[in-house]
């Protein structure tokens, strides 16, 4: 037997063990008897803080008629731990899903870091946005699946199949959007486009909160303190358009089979009362788990329909443009209203020609507007161009381009809305660039004059002017929103003056009327209602990519005009061809209310023609 | 033989036996609650449920442990230590991944068991039988190279299954060692090693003052020299310390200070610690040398060792540990944040913890280790539950229950007049004790997230089964001592 000479080693083994518990009861005292700091955290887990939605505000047109509205919808949820022998293929069946998709949700569900709060005592979202269809199969059959619940929620309704590109669509916000704003949590819904998106704060309410209690066993026994700490939700705010849901439509009834787009404006407001972008969706496909099959349809389709080219569509603004610019000419006295061009089948400088079509010549302002005259603008914009008063060409065409600037082109107008393309007017850095330093000559700038070459603008750009003639010097910010109804919003929208005098837009107009109206040959004879004096002026926007765009620009009736209008129809041709009659239907529906029965045929023409693309 | 019988019964440490079953019965209770849940009617069995038969199993397996003659236990040792390690072996190829480790032993597609948990009582025994041999003594290298390797070979395995918390447990054997006369300076030097390494980690993000190096080495290399001065009074060197070395020290750091705010030099402190260290290490390096004196050396030996070790820490942290154990020891140190990720766990388990207050939320009426707040909450975490069921007053009821037991054990490891027994008893203390600091620690947030049960207490069949059989044979030997 070995002697043990380590014996009064076993008091530094227990003190060993004595340090060690005694350091855990202290650590212990500290966490459960002194600090509260971890007593807070747990209420947070043991209180349930349950947000209360508040509906979503209702969207009118300006007559009142309800246009979008909240529909019942149903989520499915999953408590699972009670879910006990599930029929996967049964489920599957109902719910229209893969048996891969259900099981690869379920992992989704279960995974910590795609689903942070998962607890399988806690209902979890298996599917969302239930079809009726499959709300009513599923609430049959729900007993078989212990486990199994529906939550409602709501989701957006349409009155109307239109408007897509205006009212836009809502659907589950974002991560980036939850990251960056505090009200966001996921799976809130936001305004992802359109009027939805625009004025998302307004629609959406606030939302609210009720402080439940749950037991241990994570079921709530009811509220807290009685709700005392409770906040109620807010309504969202309805809103009223300046869209007359009518004429909106009329409009994409007549645009149907058709690419481009409708824009009427109430020139002395500055209310869209139409916007028309072809081909469009309808916006039920944007709802619910429906959109997650259309989007990709939507986005892949060649002719674009989820593209709004009322606000996004870039055009060369064609022959519509030569109002533009004959207000400048004579606001810049380059011209006068008397002034006189000859015309020989064109423009002619040198080798340079820039062709016209047969008309008398030589013509005066209002007659060059009535006829579509290029080689007026030619000669008037290159004597602009080559005034002595400038002293140098660049000065001049910056001249030039302000005032195209003040008539609302180049720059986004401010339309209330995400998006909108600001169009293209260049500057003279932009030849500096491209000829070098005075390198550039007015000929090589004329086709601008005509409204070709560089520049290009939106419909609604278009449709502005249009308004800004009929006005006589000024246009207000085009919007869709005509009131709000949250007590302390008032929305008002900008005034622009233009800087042309008013006296000068007379002979503008003048050559409208006459171009429409005319006896002796008028280039929109076609756009002439009997009951209304309709303004026009004619467009056709050469296309590098095709077939000419036909586009038409007016206001009706002459005296206190009472809606502007563009419209613009890809791929058809001259302007006086398709767009016209469309622009003179809108106008009558508007004023009138109804199409004259002799003008039915036109409509019915209209409506029926297919100008597509053909599918390569 | 009813006389063999009643001998046996009265021979039982009967204390050690009613600790053992108080602490199933807390397990069991908590296991109970933390999966209780009345709204589901469950057809199968509960974790509690199994539990039971768990513990039905290894209660009868005492009564086959008590039966067997002890000296089998002693003649089996080498014998069962061999057939683990096969066993361990035979695992990594056997066993399919769970969570990433390949701890289970699998036959057939069928989960049997973690050879890792049976490991310890094996090498238990085989460290007892090879440190209780005849011409067994821990000075003789060739001793001390034995029971190292009988005492690594697991660990080694056990990491190769990647169970790395496993893996530690071994490492509690040294305290046998000391208990069986390895040098206290071992056990220091390992506390020593642990603390240079929090404190380099825990501080190296701290910048001195115009970026003059980082606190945390500073600290750690001060320290070394701090210990290097105190081994150095100790051993009656206080003359030379007091007059020569403490004024040297100053009169450096003050130059240092002086150069750097008034000269364009930046002299890094940490630089200036480690020369500080390095030089006094080669003067006692010499000065030893020429005058005979060891300790000396000694001391100079340990600054150079300890100053390169801690510059190595962060070497260490960054490629020799993984990456998940790099974030645990951080939020463990406060040095990450991370309450929905790696800290959730540890989190968690505070609150849970923390809400339970003085006297607890009450049997089944906790609310943080239901709802899968706290996970693992009946293996690893189940200590959660009883923080919160059962308060301040609870979990220190069962703290001391750990300590009594311990006592107990060492109580009846010093008795034994059996080496074999007594070591043998000491490495029970050693690993119950190492479960207990590591599993506890790591729930109030003073230890480092890993992995083990806490004895009798946490759910899961192997681990009890394996602590029975450690314990049990224990109470056999005991009972058998002559």
């Amino acid at each position: 037997m070995k002697i043990d000479k380590y014996k009064n080693r076993k008091v530094v083994v227990l003190s060993i063990i004595v340090v060690i518990i005694l350091t855990f009861i202290i650590r212990l005292f500290y966490l459960q008897v002194i600090t509260d700091k971890y007593k807070g955290f747990a209420d947070d887990n043991a209180f349930l803080e349950r947000t209360i939605y508040p509906s979503r505000g209702l969207i009118f047109d300006r007559n009142g008629e309800l246009l979008v509205y909240n529909e019942p919808s149903y989520d499915v949820m999953m408590v699972m731990r009670e879910v006990k022998g599930l029929d996967t293929l049964a489920l599957c069946d109902i719910l229209h899903i893969t048996k891969e998709a259900f099981e690869k949700r379920i992992k989704d569900i279960k995974n910590k870091r795609l689903n942070p709060g998962y607890s399988s005592y806690t209902p979890q979202v298996l599917i969302s946005q239930l079809s009726v269809e499959e709300y009513g199969e599923l609430q049959e059959k729900l007993f078989k699946f212990p486990g199994l619940y529906i939550q409602p929620r709501t989701l957006r309704g349409y009155t109307y199949q239109n408007a897509a590109n205006v009212l836009g669509y809502i659907n589950e916000v974002p991560k980036r959007v939850v990251e960056e704003n505090d009200y966001y949590k996921a799976g809130d819904y936001i305004g992802i486009s359109g009027i939805e998106k625009q004025y998302e704060e307004l629609l959406r309410g606030e939302k609210g909160h009720e402080i439940l209690l749950r037991n241990a066993r994570g079921r709530i026994v009811g509220k807290y303190a009685d709700g005392a700490y409770d906040v109620k939700a807010k309504t969202g705010s309805d809103l009223h358009l300046t869209i007359d849901m009518t004429l909106q439509r009329y409009g994409e009834f007549l645009m149907q089979n058709k690419l481009g787009g409708i824009v009427a404006i109430e020139p002395t407001t500055g209310e869209i009362l139409a916007a028309v972008s072809a081909p469009s969706y309808t916006p039920s496909m944007m709802v619910g788990r429906k959109r997650s099959e259309n989007y990709p349809i939507l986005n892949k389709d060649p002719n674009r329909p989820l593209l709004d080219r009322c606000l996004k569509g870039r055009y060369a603004p064609g022959s519509t443009f030569k109002t533009a610019n004959a207000l400048i000419f004579l606001q810049e006295k380059i011209i006068h209203p008397n002034t006189q061009f000859g015309c020989n089948m064109g423009y002619h400088a040198g080798k340079f020609k820039l062709g016209c079509h047969s008309h008398r010549s030589p013509l005066d302002l209002s007659e060059s507007v009535q006829h579509s005259c290029n080689a007026y603008y030619c000669h008037a914009f290159r004597g602009l161009l080559d005034a002595p008063k400038y002293g140098h060409i660049s000065t001049a065409f910056e001249v030039w381009k302000n005032h195209v600037v003040s008539l609302g082109f180049g720059y986004r107008l401010g339309v209330d809305m995400p998006s909108e393309d600001r169009g293209y007017i260049p500057n003279s850095k932009v030849y500096d660039k491209v000829y070098g330093k005075n390198r550039w000559k007015s000929l090589m700038l004329v086709s601008l004059s005509i409204g070709q070459g560089e520049v290009t603008a939106t419909p609604i750009q278009i449709a502005n002017l249009a308004a800004t003639i009929a006005n006589k010097g000024y246009w207000y910010t085009p919007h869709f929103l005509k009131s709000a109804e949250s007590a302390d919003t008032i929305f008002s929208f900008e005034k622009h003056i233009v800087g042309i005098e008013e006296q000068y837009f007379d002979p503008i107009i003048k050559g409208m009327e006459m171009a429409v109206n005319a006896t002796d040959g008028g280039t929109a004879r076609v756009a002439r209602i009997d009951s209304i004096v309709v303004c026009g002026k004619t467009g056709t926007a050469q296309n590098p990519h095709g077939e000419d765009h036909s586009i038409f620009m007016a206001f009706a009736p002459k005296e206190n005009p009472r809606i502007a209008i563009a419209v613009l129809v890809e791929n058809a041709g001259f302007g006086a061809t398709w767009a016209a009659p469309i622009a003179s239907l809108m106008i009558e529906k508007y004023l009138k209310g109804e199409i004259a029965p002799e003008r039915k045929f036109l409509e019915t023409r209209i409506a029926e023609k297919v100008i597509m693309p053909k599918k390569k | 033989m009813p006389s063999r019988k009643t001998r046996l019964y009265k021979s039982i440490d009967w204390p050690t036996v009613i600790c053992y079953l108080l602490l199933l019965i807390v397990g069991v209770l908590n296991i109970y609650s933390a999966d209780y849940n009345p709204d589901v009617v469950s057809k199968g069995l509960n974790r509690a449920d199994s539990q039971l038969i768990w513990i039905g199993i290894s209660v009868s397996l005492s009564f086959v442990i008590l039966a067997i003659d002890h000296r089998m236990y002693h003649f089996f040792s080498y014998f069962i230590y061999g057939a683990l390690i096969l066993l361990l072996i035979a695992t990594i190829f056997l066993s399919a991944s769970v969570k990433g480790s390949h701890s289970w032993l699998y036959i057939g597609g069928i989960r049997l068991f973690q050879p890792a948990e049976f490991a310890k009582f094996a090498t238990a025994l085989a460290v007892a039988r090879l440190m209780s041999s005849f011409d067994f003594e821990l000075k003789k290298t060739r001793c001390l190279v034995q029971v190292l390797v009988i005492m690594l070979l697991p660990v080694f395995i056990i990491i190769l299954q990647r169970e790395t918390g496993s893996a530690l447990v071994f490492f509690s054997l040294f305290l046998v060692l000391y208990r069986e006369g390895m040098s206290g300076i071992v056990m220091l030097l390992g506390l020593l090693f642990v603390l240079l390494f929090v404190l380099v980690l825990r501080f190296s993000p701290f910048q001195m003052a115009g970026e003059l190096g980082s606190w945390g080495l500073f600290s750690a290399l001060m320290l070394v020299v701090l210990i290097g001065i105190i081994v150095l009074i100790i051993n009656g060197w206080r003359k030379l310390i007091f007059r020569y070395v403490l004024s040297s020290l100053a009169i450096i750091f003050l130059l240092v200070f002086v150069l750097n705010k008034w000269t364009s030099l930046d002299i890094k402190y940490t630089n200036v610690a480690l020369a500080i260290s390095v030089l006094s290490g080669l003067c006692c390096l010499l000065y030893g040398f020429l005058r005979q004196h060891r300790i000396m050396v000694i001391v100079a030996l340990f600054l150079w060792g300890m100053s390169a070790y801690c510059y190595s820490v962060n070497y260490i942290f960054d490629n020799v540990l993984e990456y998940h154990q790099q974030t645990r020891i951080k939020v463990l140190l406060g040095l990450e944040d991370d309450p929905t990720g790696v800290g959730y766990n540890i989190n968690q388990s505070k609150i849970a913890i923390g809400s339970g207050g003085f006297v607890g939320k009450g049997f089944l009426e906790g609310t943080q280790t239901k709802l899968e707040y706290v996970p693992e909450q009946v293996t690893d975490f189940i200590f959660c539950n009883i923080g919160e069921e059962f308060g301040f007053l609870g979990s220190v009821f069962v703290l001391l229950l750990y300590m009594y037991f311990l006592f107990r054990l060492v109580k009846l490891a010093e008795r034994q007049e059996s080496p074999f027994n007594r070591i043998y008893g000491y490495s029970v203390v050693s690993i119950f004790l190492f479960h207990i600091l590591v599993n506890v620690g790591m729930v109030v947030g003073l230890m480092p997230v890993i992995g083990i049960p806490l004895p009798f207490v946490s759910y899961g069949g192997s681990s009890l089964l394996a602590f029975t059989i450690l314990l049990f044979i224990f109470i056999k030997l005991d009972a058998s001592r002559s």
